[in-house]
C-alpha cells in the first residue's frame, strides 16, 4: 500500500477534525452546572420556574458558542479541505 | 462491510448546491439551493402577511381563530421585546419582530424538505452584520463623542488608551460569535438528519421524526430567541440609560 502526501493529509484532517470537537468537553460541563444551579434555584422558588428556565435556557445557548466553534473546524477540515 | 459503508457514504448530502450559474463582473457566480430557500421562506412569510392584513383591516369584536393566531403571535413578540428594552422597545419592535418570524420559519424550514437558509453562513452573517450596524449607529446616537471615548477606554482612565485595541476587537467579535452560533447550531442539526438519512437509509423510517423536533423545532426555536435576546441587549446596551 502506497501512502503519498495527499493521503497523509487528509489522514491528519481527520485526525484534527477528531481532536477539534474535544472542545464539546467545555460546553458539557458548563451547561451542567447551569443545569444544576437551575434546578436549585427552581427547588428554592417554584412559583419562578418560567422566568429561570427561560434564563438558564438563553445562559446555555451562550456557553454552548465554544463547542460549536470545534464542530465548524472539523466540519471545515472535513469538507471543505483546507490543507490540500 | 467496509464497502457498502463507502457506498451509502455517497448518498450524504447537506451541502449547499449551485442551481443557475450567473455572469457577474466577468466572474460565474451561482445561484444556489441557499437563495431558492430564503426565497421559499419569504414567500410563506409574504403571503401570511397579505393574509393577516386583510382579515385585520375587517378584524371583529369577539376574534375568530385565525384573528386569534395573528393576535398571539404579535401580543407575545412585543411582550418579548418590551420585556428586555423597555423604553427603548417602541422603535424596535417591527425590526426584532421581523428577524424572529424570518430566522424561526427558516430553522424549522427543515421540516418542509429546504436546506434551511439560515446553515449557510452568507446567511447568518448578514443578520449579524445587521446587529453590527445597529448597535454602533444607536451607539452614536445616544451618546457623545467625548462619552464614546471614556467607554472605549474603559477600565482605565481616558488619558491611557491602552485597553482601547481590546476594547474594539471585543465590539468586532459580537457579529462574528452571533452568526456562528446560530450558523453552526442549525448546520450541526443538519448534518446529523442528513447523516442519518444517508447512512440508515432502509431503518430510517418514521422514528427520525422525533430527531426531527428536536434538532429543527426545539434546536431552532431557542437559537432563534437568543439570537433576537442578545440583539436586543446590546442594542438596549448601545442606547444607555439616559433620559
Amino acid at each position: 500500500m502506497d501512502i503519498n502526501g495527499q493521503d497523509l493529509i487528509r489522514a491528519c484532517s481527520a485526525i484534527g477534525a477528531g481532536l477539534a470537537v474535544i472542545a464539546g468537553i467545555g460546553p458539557g460541563v458548563g451547561q451542567g452546572i447551569a443545569a444544576g444551579h437551575g434546578a436549585a434555584a427552581v427547588g428554592r422558588n417554584p412559583g419562578a420556574q418560567g422566568k429561570i428556565m427561560s434564563t438558564m435556557l438563553l445562559g446555555q445557548a451562550v456557553a454552548e458558542t465554544t463547542g460549536l466553534y470545534g464542530l465548524v473546524i472539523a466540519l471545515l477540515l472535513l469538507f471543505v479541505k483546507p490543507l490540500g | 462491510m467496509n464497502q457498502a459503508i463507502l457506498l451509502s457514504a455517497e448518498n450524504i448530502d447537506f451541502m449547499i448546491h449551485g442551481i443557475i450559474p450567473v455572469e457577474f463582473l466577468g466572474q460565474t457566480v451561482w445561484i444556489t439551493t441557499s437563495h431558492a430557500c430564503i426565497l421559499i421562506v419569504m414567500a410563506i412569510l409574504i403571503v401570511f402577511a397579505v393574509v393577516a392584513n386583510r382579515k385585520l383591516k375587517k378584524a371583529t369584536e369577539v376574534p375568530d381563530a385565525f384573528q386569534n393566531i395573528i393576535e398571539l403571535i404579535i401580543e407575545s413578540l412585543e411582550g418579548m421585546v418590551r420585556g428586555s428594552m423597555d423604553k427603548w422597545a417602541p422603535g424596535f419592535i417591527n425590526y426584532i419582530g421581523t428577524i424572529f418570524l424570518f430566522i424561526l420559519i427558516s430553522n424549522i424550514s427543515g421540516l418542509l424538505g429546504l436546506r434551511p437558509p439560515t446553515a449557510d453562513y452568507g446567511t447568518t452573517l448578514c443578520l449579524g452584520l445587521i446587529t453590527f450596524s445597529l448597535i454602533h449607529i444607536n451607539t452614536l446616537r445616544h451618546n457623545s463623542l467625548k462619552q464614546i471615548w471614556i467607554d472605549k477606554c474603559s477600565p482605565l482612565p481616558p488619558w491611557l488608551p491602552v485597553w482601547l485595541p481590546i476594547n474594539i476587537i471585543s465590539d468586532i467579535a459580537v457579529p462574528i460569535s452571533l452568526s456562528l452560533r446560530l450558523f453552526a447550531n442549525i448546520l450541526s442539526g443538519t448534518v446529523i438528519m442528513s447523516l442519518i438519512y444517508g447512512l440508515l437509509q432502509i431503518i430510517a423510517i418514521g422514528w427520525p421524526g422525533i430527531l426531527h423536533i428536536y434538532f429543527d423545532l426545539f434546536s431552532g426555536a431557542i437559537q432563534t430567541y437568543v439570537f433576537c435576546m442578545l440583539t436586543m441587549t446590546y442594542i438596549a446596551n448601545a442606547c444607555g440609560d439616559t433620559e
